[in-house]
């Protein structure tokens, strides 16, 4: 067996006979972040609630860990971490009665779950808080708390619906470094979004979402290149005579543009930063700083429903 | 296939959480304390009414309950247990829709059937908690205000009775719980929910003698009546008090005597000789059906929010 933890092969959600989610096939392996992302109602969600057992599968079929969550729904629920968007808590509970609930309910022995409650709430950043009522928690708590219920739990795979929706920028970073942390825990991860430019920093790959069907599936740089057509973009600050000239022959660089004085950006079909940094020292220049500008999901998400779309309309 | 592990995992769990909610719920604890010292009110006055009857009667202190002002503390049950259960049962679901907990609930190794048994289950033991203090209560009333004690056949009366109210609170509990599954919001739920008591409870024995009129083909005056009575039976606050009329009288050998009565018919007519009281087991056997189905109501109004909340979808 290969080392997924997730497979689907052409799932399908039907309501009413309309396809929300229509043949959809992925796997997420064992240790990596994956990133389900598109618009809202594209089926992200469906998806996830059929991988957990939560709602019925109309066709294909799935696997987590090995097991089929329509016929095995514990085992799969006792080995995988739900965020749902936009969690709840019990507002007259405390953050530590709150878990303490969800703990018993896994099953957690006695003598294991107040360490196991104290040491999530730790790392989740709310220790302070954990005989506070989750009434007066924040947004961003309470997603944390979330996760803190996840990393209690010991999951082997952290489902997240839309973690990050809805929390300020200073939120958003703490959530991703609770998740980052939780693929340095061997975690695997599947998180949906539909806010492509903040979880692109997390995924190692994404799945792109568009009315049920995935669009696009691989790594960020991989889709760049597939929709972009490759374009890496490195930006050169340096001082130096001739430098452009120079550059403009390391190989795979095709185009230079002067932006600012002593500021040239290069257009590459791979990242050039290497030679850049070797042509610039070597013509006796002071290299002050070399970036290479990754493709943005929001880019490739535009502009493949933009070739899409005209395809479309041409048939 | 069969689905793997207990359906009842976490089903312990589940109740202890919601008896905590519930006993610390301020809703229900002025709904206990309101129905509690209504009671409280409502035997005082019975008492005060029961030491001006001479000492004749052999089941005085079963007057406890039947006896006392406008309203006896009998009538006052019927009337307030539906509200403490729907109190305690419209939000039982939908609550954990609105809060967005329900998702995150069901993502713990647990099935759906542990919530929902959970759920009914600790509210029917808050309620059965409510009415055991509540008769306590009346008996120890009853006993410092009477000063004498009941004897067993009137404490074995007075425990079929404190069992038959927690069937007939257990009825509205499900009732209220089966709407709190279909509607989403809870102002919804208790408001569906109160208005079916008072439609079931209020309108239903005004309106039920016509409509039994319109559909009998029975030409004497027993067979209307009858007609009558099962028209309104549809309603479980006829069964309850008429399971109360029978059990806390053992004089009472008929579920029709009173009606017979108010029409000028004695039982005398129906072959039965009154007036000598009757064993509690024949009390019982008199009204087993009501009892049943009180119960009978309770199972199929849990049956069916069982199914709809198995079917219903997780996500809002």
């Amino acid at each position: 067996m290969s080392d997924n933890v997730i497979t689907a092969q052409k799932l399908t959600k039907r309501y009413n006979g309309v396809a929300v989610v229509n043949g959809i096939s992925f796997a997420v392996a064992r240790g990596e972040i994956f990133g389900l992302l598109g618009p809202n109602g594209a089926g992200k969600t469906t998806t996830i609630l059929m991988l957990l057992g939560l709602t019925d599968i109309s066709e294909g079929e799935a696997r987590v860990l090995g097991h089929d969550p329509e016929r095995e729904p514990l085992a799969v629920k006792r080995q995988v971490g739900y965020l749902p968007d936009q969690v709840g808590f019990y507002d007259n509970l405390t953050a530590a009665e709150n878990l303490r609930y969800t703990a018993r309910l896994m099953g957690l022995e006695r003598d294991a779950r107040e360490h196991k409650i104290a040491s999530a709430l730790g790392h989740a950043g709310l220790a302070d808080v954990t005989d506070k009522r989750v009434a007066t928690f924040s947004r961003g708590m309470r997603q944390r708390l979330g996760l803190a219920e996840i990393l209690m739990k010991e999951a082997q795979i952290a489902i997240l619906d839309e973690p990050t929706s809805g929390l300020d920028p200073q939120a958003t970073v703490e959530l991703l470094n609770i998740i980052r942390d939780l693929k340095h825990r061997g975690v695997s991860v599947l998180l949906s979004s539909h806010l492509l430019e903040r979880v692109q920093s997390v995924c190692d790959r994404v799945a792109l979402f568009s009315q049920g069907n995935i669009a696009l599936i691989g790594s960020v740089s991989e889709l760049g290149r597939q929709v972009l057509g490759g374009g890496f973009r490195v930006e050169v600050e340096a001082e130096g005579q001739g430098l452009a000239g120079r550059i403009a022959a390391i190989p795979g660089v095709q185009r230079v543009e002067t932006a600012a004085p002593n500021r040239l950006l290069l257009h590459a079909d791979r990242d050039v930063r290497p030679e850049a940094a070797a042509a610039v020292v070597a013509a006796g220049g002071r290299l002050l700083r070399l970036s290479v500008e990754e493709p943005s999901l929001e880019a490739i998400y535009t502009g493949y429903f933009k070739t899409h779309e005209g395809e479309r309309h041409a048939a | 296939m069969r689905r793997e592990g207990s359906a009842l995992h976490g089903f312990g769990v589940v109740t202890i959480k919601e008896i905590a909610d519930h006993f610390t719920s301020i809703l229900v604890v002025v709904l206990v304390v309101l129905i509690v010292a209504t009671a409280v009110a409502v035997v005082r006055g019975a008492i005060d009414q029961i030491k001006e009857i001479t000492a004749e009667d052999p089941f005085l202190f079963l007057r406890l309950f039947t006896r006392g002002g406008p309203l006896p503390l009998v009538a006052l049950l019927s009337f307030l247990v539906p509200l403490v259960a729907i109190g305690l049962g419209f939000d039982a679901v939908n609550g954990e829709h609105n809060r967005r907990t329900l998702s995150r609930i069901l993502s713990q190794p647990i099935y759906r059937d542990a919530l929902l048994f959970g759920k009914f289950s600790a509210g029917l033991f808050t309620l059965a908690v409510s009415l055991i203090v509540l008769w306590l209560m009346v008996i120890g009333l009853g006993l410092v205000g009477l000063g004498i004690p009941p004897n067993a056949e009137e404490m074995a009366r007075a425990l079929v009775l404190l069992l038959v109210t927690i069937a007939y609170a257990g009825f509205w509990f499900a009732l209220a719980l089966l709407f709190s599954v279909i509607f989403r919001s809870a102002a919804t739920a208790a408001l569906v929910s109160l208005g079916v008591w008072l439609f079931l409870t209020i309108l239903w024995p005004l309106f039920s003698p016509a409509l039994a009129d319109a559909v009998t083909t029975a030409g004497d005056v027993l067979g209307v009546l009858d007609t009558r009575q099962m028209f309104a039976r549809l309603s479980p606050s006829v069964l309850f008090n008429e399971i109360v009329a029978v059990v806390l009288d053992p004089s009472v050998r008929s579920t029709q005597q009173s009606m017979l009565a108010a029409l000028g018919l004695a039982l005398l007519e129906r072959g039965a000789i009154p007036d000598a009281p009757i064993p509690l087991l024949q009390s019982v056997l008199i009204v087993w059906p009501q009892i049943v189905g009180l119960v009978g109501g309770t199972i199929m109004l849990f049956v069916v929010a069982y199914i709809v909340f198995q079917r219903q979808e997780v996500r809002a």
